[in-house]
């Protein structure tokens, strides 16, 4: 059957084509603009080349945050994603606790993320919060506005309690999918408890994992409202992750020209990441 | 290999059983022999997979007892049952091979990797694996796949039982027969007991030598092909199979004999009296015949199948089938039938009346 060649429709193209160019490429461009260029203001720019990105490449500041920024990403992916699977294990799958525990769990994903922030600062302050209250009169010297290991901690914990439900939730509505009969195959098999996670729960909730961690990925990488209202990048610059010091350079500083190369070079390591990641996840899908 | 004897089992998936629908399976008694071929044949949700899954263990039953040589096994759990289990849908693990696959139930009785060798190489041998072994299974087709779920099943020599839960469900059309007939091959070499369930009665009566017909949760009669054709011991097994299926009309019995519309009918014993809510009588459509006295009709229609002519016919009591020869001249308007005595039977309570 031969398909009809119509160039009209190209005109169909065009209202999505609007939309994606005024919500992301021209706004994407002028980050573009800015990143080559110097400005002083009043709409006067002078062609600076790659000079800014040589600059923030070089710079040991940008180093610096994008290693705290990985080690960040990585803590917390650990933690999250084994605590996430080992929740969404531990839940009931059918009755009334099910609603429940759904229920419990969407709670901390409702918040705004200013209020995370603003919650756990006052809930760890060392004098009056209840947590940092508890832990000094537990004899723990704690103080996270001081201290660069209670910072992260703080932070970490903070994170772990806010995003953790999310790969729960994905995690049970993969363990949710595989039919009953599996788990009865498998008894029967005789498998233990352990080969039936490996063998049969762990690749069944792959698809599910790899989104999860892919989120999870993401959104810590480029976590920006918690941390700025829990600690503000302090104590000092411990805790001032990637987009924490992006917006002090291009706002706290007035550095437009580095802050946008600083950017794009951040949008293409998050791009870099997230393509590797998910090519070796789903390297062996093809043969199926 | 063992004898299977299920004693008074029960099993409701309710916590509390007010009437005879709320349990899955009520009162069933019977043995099933060593190296029997079983087909459990019940339409769905009539309690055949219940009934297969308190054999295998995975459920507990609410009332009764499991014996395997007399021996009381009620308590035990599917691995000491030792009992293998193929899955309506084909049951793989991923991310192994199919060796891998079929490997995985001796793996877990900590069996020596040499034992395991042979025998993975035996079974792949019987069902034609053996090409595929190496490949990760997730490839394979639905077919190929079913034929792990089988092979881990063979695997372990000593099995008491291989039940099968409607197993040919997602296999296409033409491989049902090359599997079906795989499976019959199968148990004539291994000879071990195997229950396979369907809702089919074509795969049913072709696989099993004794063929048990469950129905609302009981079982209704248990028997060769042939018995359950000449003679069904309850109005369900008379429709169920056969097709089509057997003409029950309603009848009053008086001093042992059968009237239908006032008519006397004579069937293949006299029946005792009676204290039944309903009373029907029954003859397959292969036993009627056209005379020239008997039960007055109205022939309605005739449609060929090229094997046999179905007849539709109207009495005063409800519509008959008959079954006649392709090429039986069949009267039309009015008619008369007769029925073969020796496979006419009277229903009480739609169980049979000896």
């Amino acid at each position: 059957m031969n398909k009809t060649i119509n160039q009209k429709a190209w005109f169909f193209v065009i209202p999505v084509f609007v939309l994606v160019a005024f919500n992301a490429i021209i706004p994407l461009m002028t980050v573009v603009n800015y990143a080559f260029q110097e400005t002083f203001g009043n709409n006067v720019f002078m062609w600076e080349g790659t000079r800014w990105f040589k600059q923030i490449m070089l710079s040991e500041r940008f180093h610096a945050s994008l290693g705290r920024q990985f080690l960040f990403t990585f803590i917390i992916l650990f933690i999250q994603i084994p605590l996430g699977i080992a929740i969404a294990l531990t839940m009931p799958k059918e009755g009334v606790g099910v609603p429940v525990c759904l229920v419990l769990m969407s709670m901390p994903l409702l918040i705004p993320w200013n209020v995370v922030g603003a919650m756990w600062n006052i809930f760890a302050l060392p004098d009056i919060g209840f947590l940092g209250h508890s832990l000094n009169a537990l004899g723990f010297d704690y103080n996270f506005t001081q201290q660069i290991g209670d910072a992260w901690f703080t932070t970490i914990l903070m994170d772990v309690w806010h995003w953790t439900s999310l790969v729960v939730l994905l995690s049970y509505a993969g363990l949710q999918s595989i039919q009953p009969a599996y788990y009865q195959a498998a008894e029967i098999d005789g498998a233990s408890r352990w080969a039936v996670f490996t063998k049969i729960e762990l690749p069944k909730m792959k698809k599910v994992l790899t989104i999860a961690i892919l989120l999870r990925f993401m959104d810590s990488f480029m976590i920006y409202t918690e941390p700025f209202v829990l600690t503000g990048g302090g104590p000092g610059n411990a805790t001032a992750f990637l987009s924490i010091d992006l917006v002090k350079m291009a706002l706290g500083q007035f550095d437009l020209g580095p802050a946008a190369a600083m950017s794009l070079i951040y949008f293409f390591i998050v791009l870099l990441v997230c393509w590797v990641f998910y090519t070796l996840m789903m390297r062996n899908e093809g043969n199926q | 290999m063992a004898k299977i004897t299920l004693k008074d089992l029960s099993h409701s998936y309710l916590k509390t059983q007010s009437s005879d629908t709320d349990w899955a399976v009520r009162n069933v008694n019977i043995d099933w022999n060593d190296g029997g071929a079983y087909a459990l044949l019940g339409p769905s949700g009539c309690g055949k997979t219940t009934l297969l899954n308190i054999i295998s263990g995975l459920i507990n039953p609410t009332r009764g007892d499991i014996l395997f040589d007399d021996k009381m096994v009620s308590n035990l759990n599917p691995v000491e049952r030792n009992i293998a289990q193929i899955f309506q849908f084909p049951v793989i693990y991923d991310t192994m091979t199919v060796y891998d696959n079929l490997a995985f139930p001796l793996k877990n009785r900590k069996i020596e990797e040499e034992k395991i060798k042979s025998k993975v190489h035996e079974i792949a041998e019987m069902l034609e694996l053996t090409s595929t072994l190496n490949n990760r299974a997730s490839g394979l087709t639905a077919d190929g796949k079913q034929k792990i779920s089988l092979g881990r099943g063979l695997v372990r020599s000593d099995v008491n039982a291989i039940m099968f839960d409607e197993p040919l469900t997602v296999i296409d059309p033409h491989l049902k027969w090359i599997l079906r007939s795989k499976l019959k091959e199968l148990h004539q070499k291994i000879n071990r007991t195997m229950i396979y369930v369907t809702h089919d009665q074509t795969e049913a009566l072709t696989f099993a030598d004794q063929v048990v017909v469950m129905h609302e949760g009981q079982i209704v009669q248990t028997g060769t092909p042939v018995d359950l054709f000449e003679k069904p011991k309850h109005t369900f097994v008379g429709y169920f199979i056969g097709s089509p299926g057997m003409n029950l009309l309603p009848c009053e019995l008086k001093g042992g004999e059968v009237i239908v519309n006032g008519k006397k009918i004579e069937i293949h014993k006299k029946v005792k009296s009676n204290s039944f809510k309903k009373t029907e009588v029954g003859v397959r459509p292969e036993f009627i015949n056209f005379s020239s006295d008997g039960i007055p009709v109205k022939v309605l229609s005739v449609s060929n199948t090229g094997r046999h002519k179905i007849v539709d016919t109207q009495s005063e009591s409800g519509k008959i089938k008959i079954i006649a020869k392709p090429n039986e001249n069949i009267p039309s308007g009015s008619a008369f039938l007769n029925f073969k005595k020796e496979y006419t039977y009277a229903y009480g309570d739609d169980w049979i009346i000896e």
